[in-house]
């Protein structure tokens, strides 16, 4: 069993076109980690110090992580991380 | 070039006229590949603010859900300005990551007339296209 990671179009480049891969971890910062190994630069594009970025919207299941413990999140086995790009902008 | 219909376009001048002053943001869906917005989907501005938008983010994943079931993305993204001209701003260009949409921008600083413009955003740079509003 694993951990199912699904990719957003502008990060394909890193997972050689996928659009889901599958990694392990017992957070998410370990699961970034581990992404990392199989697919280098990708962490970065998610994790800026200590901290995702806030251009990307990361989310357990259903949830945005950002609500549950960030990095810290705790995964399991079977569960479904999405990375989405977040939309936002504004005038000024 | 972007080409839209009569129809779609008006709804996102009349979204972006219903949330002014704040700014009102949503995406066309269209097949993918197809460069054709079909699907009109109005998001909430998280933000609810005059000058900045967010997609909220649980409803951005129910919308991106649907779409990759219905072999859909996001042919356009738009978005208000409710103060400045329909151009993008620094904001806007840190923030956009979908190289195959267009950004329109609308701005409903003159309650008359709106400004509609669309835009390619790729790796920070911004190209205006020309925009087509077609009967249907």
């Amino acid at each position: 069993m694993a951990i199912e990671v699904r990719i957003p179009t502008i990060l394909r480049t890193y997972t050689g076109g996928a659009k889901a891969v599958e990694s392990t971890g017992s957070t998410l910062d370990e699961l970034l980690n581990n992404l990392e190994s199989a697919h280098s630069g990708i962490r970065d594009r998610l994790v800026e110090g200590e901290k995702l970025r806030r251009f990307v919207n990361v989310y357990l299941n259903d949830e945005d992580v950002r609500f549950l413990g960030g990095l810290e999140t705790p995964v399991k086995d079977g569960d479904t991380v999405t990375v989405l790009p977040a939309v936002a902008g504004g005038g000024r | 070039m972007l080409t839209i219909s009569r129809e779609l376009h008006d709804k996102i001048i009349a979204h972006a006229r219903k949330d002014h002053p704040d700014e009102a943001c949503g995406v066309i869906a269209g097949a993918i590949g197809s460069d054709a917005p079909t699907r009109f989907v109005p998001m909430q501005n998280a933000e609810r603010s005059p000058t900045f938008y967010r997609f909220d983010s649980a409803e951005q994943l129910k919308v991106w859900r649907e779409m990759d079931d219905r072999d859909e993305e996001a042919v356009v993204i738009y978005h208000s300005h409710t103060a400045t001209e329909a151009y993008p701003s620094r904001t806007d260009i840190s923030y956009a990551s979908e190289p195959q949409a267009h950004y329109v921008l609308v701005s409903t600083r003159d309650a008359q007339k709106a400004e509609f413009r669309s835009y390619r955003i790729i790796d920070g740079e911004v190209t205006e296209e020309p925009v087509t509003v077609s009967p249907r």
